[in-house]
């Protein structure tokens, strides 16, 4: 069975049973989301920072098409290509059209989720070339033929000693007895293998986590310095980013920064903040002769015009999966897509259709917690209840709870009939129950029951009791 | 002067499953100095309808909700999910409605509190009629939480009780899991949540967990009782009320706690 939205459910109950995925996931809360949480307690100001992150998120997202053109002009000022591609056939064939010019054969990729959206590696692959993810997190997904799991954290459902084994099964050309004992060995062995990758490869291609319209400047932040070697060592550099990543100037980039890491590692910055603009120049050391900027657009215009609008805030931190309590109990793959976690329940539908994807954003308790910590404030919570909306009126969903719905809605706005109902049916619940004080079996309510109780009614209504006593005796 | 109208609204679980939690809201909200109204045509505050996308019957709903409080002074309710729906979400739903419906809302949400903090903020106790020995731990349930700030009122009131000692989890501010229709549409989500919250309440080693939202409780009560754990779940308003007639939530009636 291949994951997908559409079996949500299936994907759900798999990683529920999954102990080696579990084992991974129960890292997150001591990790990512206590850092995170130390992270903003050392900044005073962090909820005026996010104010203001999602006010520039805001405002430049009002006047998108002036800041990408003002972008276009600026980078192509700087020396880069500006590309545009309307959707993910139309960016691979532009960048595929770049790697063939080039005569490339060798590509090396910085961590890149709107690559993951577009399927370019796979596309690359089929077109003869060889692509290595330098990320590494990336790296050891890749060899393992799966998708991210986590828009920041790649390999989060895997634990250290996966790792280890993956490695020592791939990398043959090592002794077989090396002690592999912590993480650090692990990245180690693996800079010594793509350092060679890097020094040889034709095309570096990364995505951005922001373009600086003013500069014609594309920013990527990393900890491992893959990004920076996958821009600057080979002869191409290739920027893969969608149209929303624009920000007007460095200033706000600044700031949009500042929330960035320590939402996302609970880094105040990341241990690599790296800006490319444009090729390298006359006087420059390296850097690539040829700079590509592809900008992507695959559905953002539709979402800029639509409800789902200020879900193109989003500066992809992961706080929102980190503390999503659904995510924490199934990992990012059970989503079936590339966006995980709440914004993916989000994002999914608006670039898919709600039609297959209607699972994702029913699957949240609307907790709350993805907002609470989201730096640029998207309303997560409304916009999965707007998706809702739009199931409800495709009439998606089992007819059977859709009937119960109806059969509800018309008692529950019928005051007198409602009571009425409500007196008997918790007259007979409780005649059932009571003695044991709660219902272990029934012929509803299946799921809960397999391994919940559902506890007794008293056996009256509040509604009757109150009439009955004094206190409630007619005005 | 007359003693105000406080309007209570039930909430469909209290209602329907434990109208002792709404008898222990009645008399906290008496001790306030308050007349309990209890308007009948009321039913459920539509969250049901509006989490399932059922935009149309959350509006009538809220209209109906909205026009059987029209005489009290005061709306509370004992859950924080109902009353962020309430004064939260019912102004949205009427978000695209003629100004006088939008301006009878408005008129209605100002007046509606949670039961715990109508009992500091509003009305404040300085005393409470309940009084409990041993140790409890509070869940901080989410809309309550998070949509209304509820967090440190429950905590003031408990302290006001003669006995109680209150022990926190490692994570109280946690989901349980519970989401309405969540809990049944996608159950095998929600035991993994709510086994976390159940383990973190046990470590606690408190004999009674309590939370203002009768939902979760009886989700966490479902998950407690099913694996014979020892702790007990109430409402935060049974303790406060002294209303522990009744056994705790899922348990027998000779397990009177």
């Amino acid at each position: 069975m291949t994951a997908s939205p559409a079996t949500f459910r299936e994907n759900a109950d798999a990683a529920l049973a999954n102990e080696r995925l579990q084992t991974a996931l129960a890292k997150l809360p001591g990790g990512l989301v206590a850092q995170r949480r130390a992270a903003v307690a050392a900044v005073p100001e962090f909820e005026t920072l996010r104010e203001e992150a999602r006010a520039i998120r805001d405002t430049t997202l009002d006047h998108l098409a002036a800041h990408l053109e003002a972008f276009e002009t600026k980078a192509t000022a700087m020396g880069s290509v500006v590309h545009w591609a309307a959707d993910a056939t139309g960016a691979r064939r532009v960048v595929t059209d770049i790697c063939r010019a080039a005569n490339a054969r060798r590509i090396v990729k910085g961590k890149s989720m709107v690559s993951e959206e577009i399927g370019l590696n796979a596309h690359l692959e089929a077109q003869g070339l060889e692509v290595i993810e330098s990320d590494l997190g990336e790296y050891i997904i890749q060899k393992r033929g799966e998708a991210p799991s986590h828009i920041i954290a790649p390999a989060i459902h895997l634990t250290e000693a996966d790792v280890e084994a993956d490695f020592r099964s791939y990398h043959m050309h090592l002794p077989a007895d090396r002690p592999l004992p912590n993480p650090e060995s692990l990245v180690s062995e693996a800079r010594g293998v793509l350092r060679e990758k890097f020094l040889t490869a034709d095309v570096g291609i990364t995505g951005a986590n922001f373009l600086v319209a003013e500069t014609g400047t594309s920013i990527i932040v990393t900890n491992e310095g893959n990004g920076d070697l996958s821009q600057t060592l080979p002869r191409i550099h290739i920027v893969v980013a969608t149209i929303d990543k624009v920000v007007p100037t460095l200033d706000e980039a600044m700031t949009l920064l500042r929330v960035l890491a320590r939402s996302a590692t609970g880094q105040d910055m990341t241990a690599y903040t790296t800006f490319a603009t444009g090729p390298r120049r006359a006087a420059d050391l390296d850097g690539p002769t040829e700079c590509h900027i592809v900008l992507v657009d695959n559905g953002r215009s539709d979402m800029l015009a639509s409800a789902m609008r200020d879900a193109l805030r989003c500066i992809r931190c992961g706080a929102c999966m980190n503390h999503c309590p659904v995510y924490n109990a199934i990992g990012g793959h059970a989503y079936g897509w590339v966006y995980p976690g709440p914004i993916g329940a989000v994002l999914t539908p608006a670039l898919l259709g709600i039609a297959g994807t209607s699972h994702l954003p029913s699957a949240s308790t609307f907790c709350g917690s993805c907002e609470a910590v989201c730096p640029v404030k998207i309303p997560l919570v409304s916009l999965m209840r707007t998706w809702r909306e739009r199931a409800h009126e495709q009439g998606t969903g089992s007819r059977t709870s859709r009937a119960l719905l109806s059969l509800w809605a018309y008692a529950a706005t019928r005051p007198a009939l409602y009571h009425l109902l409500a007196r008997f049916g918790v007259a007979f619940g409780g005649a059932l129950s009571r003695s044991k004080g709660r219902f272990s079996r029934l012929p509803i309510a299946r799921g809960w029951l397999r391994d919940r109780d559902i506890p007794a009614p008293q056996g009256r209504t509040f509604q009757q009791l109150w009439k009955e006593t004094e206190r409630g005796v007619p005005r | 002067m007359q003693a105000p109208r406080a309007g209570l609204f039930v909430t469909c679980l209290i209602d329907l499953m434990r109208p002792s939690v709404g008898f222990a809201a009645a008399r906290l909200i008496e001790e306030a100095g308050c007349k309990v109204i209890v308007p009948e045509r009321q039913t459920c505050c539509g969250q049901p309808a509006y989490n399932s996308g059922d935009r149309a019957t959350a509006k009538a709903l809220a209209l109906q909700t909205v026009r059987a409080f029209a005489d009290c002074d005061y709306v509370v309710v004992p859950s924080g999910s109902c009353a962020a729906m309430l004064k939260v979400h019912y102004p949205r739903l009427v978000s695209n409605e003629p100004s006088g419906i939008q301006s009878e809302v408005a008129d209605f949400t100002a007046k509606v509190h949670e039961l715990c903090t109508f009992l500091t903020s509003i009305r404040p106790l300085t005393k409470v009629p309940g009084r409990y020995t041993g140790r409890v731990t509070y869940h901080d349930a989410c809309s309550g939480l998070r949509e209304l700030g509820v967090k440190g009122a429950p905590r003031r009131l408990l302290a006001l009780v003669p006995g109680v000692e209150i022990t926190e989890m490692t994570e109280p501010e946690t989901c349980c899991g519970f989401g309405g229709v969540f809990a049944e549409k996608y159950a095998g989500i929600s035991n993994a949540i709510v086994t976390r919250k159940a383990d973190d309440a046990t470590s606690t080693s408190a004999d009674l967990l309590l939370a203002g939202d009768l939902g979760c409780l009886m989700n966490m009560a479902g998950k407690l009782t099913r694996d014979g754990r020892p702790l007990a779940c109430r409402h935060v308003a049974e303790v406060l009320a002294g209303e522990l007639a009744d056994p705790p939530i899922g348990h027998r009636p000779t397990d009177v706690r």
